[in-house]
């Protein structure tokens, strides 16, 4: 089936521009739009899964004018970002009752998927930069979507930082122009390659790594991160850790360095360091927290920390010429791993926004005994924890298994350790979350607590089943080689990957 | 050495945006850092004594549909000049958010100075 690929970011755009035109009396229609908005696009994602195409704005031919590609990589990120907006979605038509202005927010909601689809769908680096900053605007105005103190404070920081690392981006797409002469992806992979490096685009190529890195908030340009990702309304937290930091950093980032600038062993150490310094740094501080959302967001530093280090170690098998098996397998971790910090972090983080709206706190000293209270919730944390921790068999195990026989077999052992190590580390913060939060005593200001109804419930419960099965994703032979292959491929074919877009 | 000037603006702008207390300084060194990097993109595609790229009938051979080489090299490039006009949209809309920040947490804090505005740890 061919699907038109601009349906991706005109759906959400034209639904985000109408939203905000509902007043108070059309609020349940406005949630019943976006809502139907992000399934629709579940099921377009879903349907475009193993089928590759360019989409020309315009009629354009492709050197001249703006494109779309939809490749392997593209699709994982797609299918994504789509399972996780559509349950943050269902989970807001009842979470966000008690904000005013609910048409706004599912308005910037929607904007801000509209942005991440066209940043992975984008096939010239300019567009790239357009759609993530409409997503990025979009999620500094939620960040602060609740007009206090903390929130003000938290978005102002990672608007600063948001935007001077935009403008490193900008600064590393112009000086990419004024080298190669081409915006479109294909054609400066081809340049170069031809020409090879030199300085202005290493210029080029550090901006784009200090600016992605500050985007997917890599230690050490991590500061912002646990103040934005805590103060945003829970179903924005589980967007912004679930996909956003993926969409617009990590995705980036690979994209750029194995299919445009190609891999080279100093790039690859590289990736590595970030990605140990995340896994470790992000590990320890939040075993340290006692705000619910605070130690999620930390986590979510150290996860991202593992699919970095997934992709770099692969950049540096790949440059070093080693068994290409090993490569891929360290890639297939990395993107699994990313898929699987997806859905499980969004769930976490939903979970936290359901405790708070039950219980009116963050705080984990203050809970306890909310088990029997909320039997759903604890389900839904404990499937998510099990997954994050590592527990077999669910699929974080199988993602961090992945990683650790890729660093083995290429005789990293030490990296195997740490990998282990911080996975020890991520179990003991979540048995402090389940030891404070679920179990224990129940305070005495907390008796009247209940579950919370709705929907609610079914974002929560779709969002578990789903994190229970995606070990299937690779296990599944059928299914591995539909979804994971094609996005292992276009990472381990490099700079070949998209010369065919190239007219003759 | 033009090119030496721009890159010394991009630092001082974040220079600005990086080391001053106040929230309104530090917006005006984002604005710095995005009109150096505007104005480097302009200065790609300038060069001395080059015309505007709009074409003349009489520069436009009809039975080839191509353009007169004379005009390719003296015309300066449009397409960052595209890519500058949507860049200073998006500056736009960024720092209208960011300047309604600034203004909502003065209202919260009576204060521009962000060592005073530190309610988060860390």
């Amino acid at each position: 089936m061919n699907i038109p690929l601009p349906m991706f970011v005109v759906v959400p755009l034209v639904a985000a521009f109408v939203l905000p035109a509902f007043g108070r009396r059309l609020k349940p229609l406005a949630t019943l739009i976006a809502n139907l908005v992000t399934l629709f696009l579940l099921v377009l994602a879903v349907a475009s899964v193993g089928t590759p195409a360019v989409y020309e704005v315009g009629g354009w031919s492709i050197p001249l004018g703006i494109n779309m590609v939809l490749d392997g990589l593209s699709s994982l990120l797609l299918l994504a970002i789509s399972v996780v907006s559509a349950a943050a979605m269902l989970f807001s038509a009842r979470y966000m009752e008690q904000y005013t202005a609910k048409p706004k927010y599912l308005s910037l909601f929607l904007l801000m998927v509209a942005g991440m689809n066209g940043v992975v769908l984008s096939g010239d680096i300019f567009n790239l930069y357009v759609f993530l900053e409409i997503a990025s605007i979009a999620s500094y105005a939620l960040v602060g979507f609740g007009c206090e103190h903390e929130e003000l404070e938290a978005s102002f920081k990672y608007m600063v930082l948001g935007s001077i690392a935009s403008a490193f981006i900008l600064f590393g797409v112009a000086l990419v122009y004024a080298n190669t002469g081409s915006l479109n992806m294909a054609y400066i992979a081809d340049a170069i390659g031809r020409m090879g490096t030199n300085v202005g685009l290493t210029l080029a190529l550090s901006l784009f790594i200090a600016g992605f890195g500050l985007k997917a908030a890599l230690v050490p340009f991590h500061a912002w991160l646990p103040d934005a990702h805590p103060s945003a309304p829970a179903p924005i937290s589980a967007m912004l850790s679930g996909v956003l930091i993926k969409a617009l950093g990590v995705y980036a980032l690979a994209r750029l360095i194995f299919n445009l600038f190609g891999v080279s062993v100093a790039l690859g150490w590289l990736l590595v360091g970030l990605g140990l310094a995340s896994m470790i740094a992000g590990g320890l501080l939040a075993i340290g927290q006692w705000d619910f959302k605070r130690l999620l967001a930390y986590s979510s530093i150290s996860q991202i920390g593992y699919v970095i280090l997934g992709l770099g170690l692969g950049a540096l098998l790949m440059a070093q010429n080693a068994n290409p098996a090993w490569a891929a397998l360290a890639i297939l971790g990395g993107l699994f791993h990313l898929a699987n910090h997806a859905v499980y972090k969004s769930l976490l983080f939903l979970t936290s926004g359901s405790v708070e709206l039950a219980t009116g706190t963050r705080e984990m000293r203050k809970m306890g005994g909310l088990g029997d209270r909320m039997p759903v919730t604890r389900a839904a944390c404990a499937v998510a924890s099990a997954s994050i921790a590592g527990v077999p068999p669910f699929p974080g195990f199988w993602s961090k298994l992945i990683l650790v026989i890729a660093a083995v077999q290429a005789g990293f052992y030490w990296i195997a350790v740490a990998i282990v190590a911080v996975a020890v580390c991520t179990l003991i913060m979540y048995l402090k979350v389940h030891r404070y939060v679920f179990l224990g005593e129940l305070p005495p200001d907390l008796q009247t607590v209940r579950e919370n109804k709705g929907s609610i419930l079914f974002a929560m419960a779709g969002l578990t089943c789903v994190c229970a099965l995606m070990g299937l994703l690779v296990l599944v032979p059928s299914l591995r080689s539909s979804v994971l292959d094609p996005a292992v491929s276009v990472l381990t074919d490099g700079v070949q990957s998209s010369t065919h877009l190239m007219s003759p | 050495m033009a090119y030496t000037l721009c890159f010394l603006l991009f630092m001082i702008g974040l220079y600005c945006a990086v080391v001053k207390k106040n929230m309104v300084k530090i917006v005006l060194g984002i604005m710095i850092m995005e009109y150096a990097v505007n104005l480097f993109l302009i200065m790609l595609g300038y060069f001395h004594d080059g015309v505007a790229p709009i074409i003349d009938r009489s520069e436009f051979d009809a039975q080839t549909q191509t353009v007169t080489a004379q005009f390719l090299n003296s015309s300066v490039d449009p397409l960052p000049q595209a890519l500058v006009l949507t860049s200073i949209v998006i500056s736009l809309g960024s720092l209208a958010l960011l300047i309604s920040i600034c203004i909502r947490t003065y209202e919260k804090y009576g204060t521009f100075d962000i060592t005073e505005i530190r309610r988060l740890r860390g």
